[in-house]
């Protein structure tokens, strides 16, 4: 029997689209776009500058502050210019432009072969910061962060999350399948820099394939693999420890607060290619998808390649997108161009046309309860949605827990009024920052 | 083919996330509601004659045209195809006498719509059932007209305007059982319907193969009507015989009235109960307590409407007391 949490929503997946599609790399990009900023924390200072000629792998923004993870060359050629360009998360943001030079030539001494198990902790955690390893799941916290809990916070499991609930979204899946020990050494080495004994790889149901290959990789280690009911938002973090460990992660708190540190398959492969081979996070796995694709894929991309590149290498559009998105249809955020980089954390690109979107006017609240229903975090969505609308924002965070919310958009999903209540949510929380800053 | 060829630049909707939604809307809700209401709403024609019939016909216009007319004048998007207007006016029918004379069901469509609804915001704001106020509306104005019924069928051509609730109210239990021939008959009258009461109130099984259809679709909690029912059958039984405490005959308490059609299609009004299963049940038992306390001890033979209308005015209360469990707040 597979294991389930309160609330949450059952989407039509759509994975069919690309689930049985193995990764194919893209071409190497003619030119690439780095932002220099593509993590939750600091930005990166740039160490290179026009003119340079760079090769694949190196460093080319370095990170000054604890919170930040450096930016390497994701091509070998020349550096033509450092300025503002589009950025799928922060709108704009300062960017190093390399021409490619066609050789795509690897930094010198890379790649190199390394044994994981002849490096101590500290050593092992070095390896991941220099490769500028962020969370690749989409929220891209550094990797190397994560994995130095306070002192006080005895952390005693590891839980790799490979639910990959979202719909549409397949990359988890297949590198699950076609790179399940690398998964598993990656999941050993993070096992090894936190120094506990316990680990879990969370799958959901609807991947049995993945679920058989991980088990398989797994025999003779410690790590377990749990199926996971489908059920959106599964492998939301606080949804899957609790589903998982049976730990609820306190409001307001983060789960090393239950002990335990959550990471991204995919995470879990960089940290292995850096330790192994010493290859930096400059390449990852996106599925390029939705109703608006010609042959949706999965592909292996270069960090700074355009969704433009990433669609072409798709066969371009079959009809007109009416949205694009950066990640999952649930939680991913809409591009106003095509001209947007890929950054690290980018899982999936979705061209949406008009009939997958299903976007209708917004009515009033006929306070139904679903969105009450369906919610994993115990919340009041429609009181929030109201609130917002109402610029009540305070009274919305004081008295209707607003900053539980984690945004998951089931409330949303369900809403037979069509209320845009995570957009009310989000307004309310900057709202309510700002307000804090004033103070 | 490039990835430009079918894209112009600037046509893409940037929109907070999530980007799909599922196919459930207002007027689907609502006109599936109208849909489960049609089989007792018809039955009540065929019952009741050309009387009902029009009272339906007059009901449902007024109500569609006074939203329309309302959110013309408010320079509003019109929104009676949603289909709630549509169900205002044909639980309002469904509440009355099929006989009353024309203007009554038109100005209590006129009330519902114009003051329950539309004064407190429309769709979604109200704090009362608009179709109860209504109803209210008109047995505070025209008490006897509300309360003459149509007769009955031949066979019962003696006891005319009375329902069974008002037999057992002015005559007592053992002449309701004589009207009816014996409690057997008595039962499958008021399953069938084949009774004197509002037009569409009556029968008790088309009410109930439309309710468990919401029950089906998600769309009303079974809660609400188990528990109001539950507590209307507990409570009579307990209190409403004339031999002392558990007396009382729950099976009729539970068939008479307007209990079913309320507690299925009203007391399940999501804009008006509670947003959260607990106060809904809160609200079930309430309603149902209330309920018992007019038929036993008020001066109406019947109190869902106003049960469920008192009920109505403390949901704001419920809600405040009645909230989800936060996620985090047990370990």
């Amino acid at each position: 029997m597979a294991k389930s949490f309160r609330g949450g929503v059952h989407p039509n997946d759509r994975k069919a689209y690309t689930a049985s599609k193995h990764i194919q790399s893209a071409p190497v990009p003619s030119r690439v776009i780095i932002p220099t900023r593509q993590h939750i924390g600091a930005p990166c200072t740039p160490v290179v500058q026009a003119g340079d000629l760079v090769k694949k792998g190196q460093i080319i923004a370095e990170a000054q502050a604890f919170v930040s993870a450096p930016v390497h060359a994701s091509i070998s050629g020349k550096v033509l210019e450092i300025s503002e360009y589009p950025h799928p998360v922060f709108g704009t943001c300062p960017a190093i432009v390399i021409e490619g030079d066609g050789q795509d030539e690897w930094q010198e001494g890379l790649p190199l072969s390394r044994n994981w198990q002849d490096f101590d902790r500290s050593e092992l955690k070095e390896f991941v910061r220099q490769a500028g390893i962020v969370g690749m799941g989409g929220a891209t916290f550094p990797t190397h962060v994560k994995m130095a809990p306070p002192a006080e916070k005895q952390i005693d499991m590891l839980i790799l999350n490979g639910a990959e609930c979202e719909p549409f979204l397949t990359a988890d899946h297949r590198v699950m399948l076609e790179r399940a020990q690398d998964v598993m050494t990656g999941t050993q080495i993070a096992m090894k820099i936190l120094g506990v004994t316990q680990g879990f790889i969370g799958i959901e149901e609807n991947k049995p394939d993945a679920i058989a290959a991980m088990r398989k990789a797994a025999e003779g280690t410690a790590i377990q693999v749990v199926a996971l009911k489908t059920k959106y938002p599964q492998g939301a973090e606080k949804t899957l420890i609790k589903v998982i460990a049976d730990r609820e992660v306190p409001s307001g708190g983060l789960p090393m607060d239950v002990g335990i540190v959550v990471q991204n398959v995919g995470t879990a492969v960089a940290i292995a290619d850096a330790v192994q081979n010493g290859i930096p996070l400059i390449e990852r796995v996106t599925t390029v998808t939705g109703g608006a694709i010609a042959e949706p894929q999965n592909l292996s991309l270069r960090v700074g390649a355009t969704f433009s590149q990433a669609i072409e290498c798709c066969g371009g559009f079959r009809e007109a997108p009416v949205k694009i998105i950066m990640g999952g249809p649930m939680m991913g955020l809409a591009q106003r161009t095509l001209d947007t980089p890929i950054i690290k954390g980018t899982s999936g690109i979705l061209a949406l046309s008009a009939a997958d979107v299903n976007v209708g006017p917004e009515r009033p609240c006929i306070r139904c309860g679903r969105c009450v229903e369906t919610c994993p975090m115990g919340l009041v969505p429609s009181m929030l949605s109201l609130l917002g609308e109402r610029s009540r924002y305070q009274e919305a965070k004081e008295e209707f827990n607003l900053l539980d919310c984690v945004e998951c958009g089931s409330c949303v999903y369900v809403c037979p009024a069509k209320r845009n209540i995570v957009q009310y949510i989000k307004l309310s929380k900057a709202q309510n920052a700002a307000q804090a800053v004033k103070k | 083919m490039s990835a430009e060829s079918k894209f112009e630049p600037g046509s893409l909707a940037v929109s907070a996330s999530p980007h799909i939604r599922c196919d459930e809307s207002i007027a689907k809700i609502m006109w599936t509601v109208n849909a489960t209401l049609a089989p007792a709403a018809l039955f009540s024609v065929w019952y009741f004659g050309m009387p009902a019939l029009l009272t339906l016909v007059i009901c449902i216009a007024a109500s569609v045209g006074t939203e329309y007319l309302i959110q013309r004048w408010q320079n509003k998007p019109v929104s009676i195809s949603d289909g709630s207007a549509f169900l205002t006016g044909l639980l309002l029918a469904m509440n009355i006498p099929a006989t009353v004379p024309w203007y009554m069901p038109l100005l209590g469509s006129l009330v519902a719509i114009g003051i329950a609804k539309h004064t407190m915001g429309g769709l979604g704001y109200n704090i009362f059932n608009p179709a109860l106020i209504g109803r209210a509306f008109l047995l505070a104005s025209w008490p006897i007209a509300m309360t003459t019924w149509p007769s009955m069928p031949s066979q019962l051509d003696g006891v005319t305007s009375a329902t069974p609730l008002g037999i057992l109210k002015l005559q007592g239990y053992e002449k309701l059982v004589q009207v009816f021939g014996d409690q057997p008959s008595l039962y499958k009258a008021l399953f069938l319907g084949t009774r004197s009461g509002s037009a569409g109130e009556t029968s008790v099984v088309l009410l109930l193969i439309g309710g468990l259809y919401l029950i089906y679709r998600g769309y009303i909690n079974w809660h609400v009507p188990v528990c109001m029912i539950g507590t209307v059958a507990g409570l009579t039984w307990l209190f409403g015989g004339n031999g002392g405490l558990f007396t009382g005959d729950p099976l009729l308490a539970m068939l008479s009235g307007g209990l079913v059609l309320g507690s299925f299609y009203m007391a399940t009004d999501m804009v008006t109960i509670p947003i959260t299963v607990k106060g809904q049940i809160l609200f079930a038992v309430g309603a149902g307590a209330l309920t018992v306390l007019i038929r036993l001890l008020g001066g109406y033979p019947e109190g869902v409407c106003y049960a469920i209308l008192l009920m109505n005015s403390v949901t704001p209360l419920i809600d405040r007391l009645v909230k989800p469990v936060k996620f985090g707040t047990r370990r």
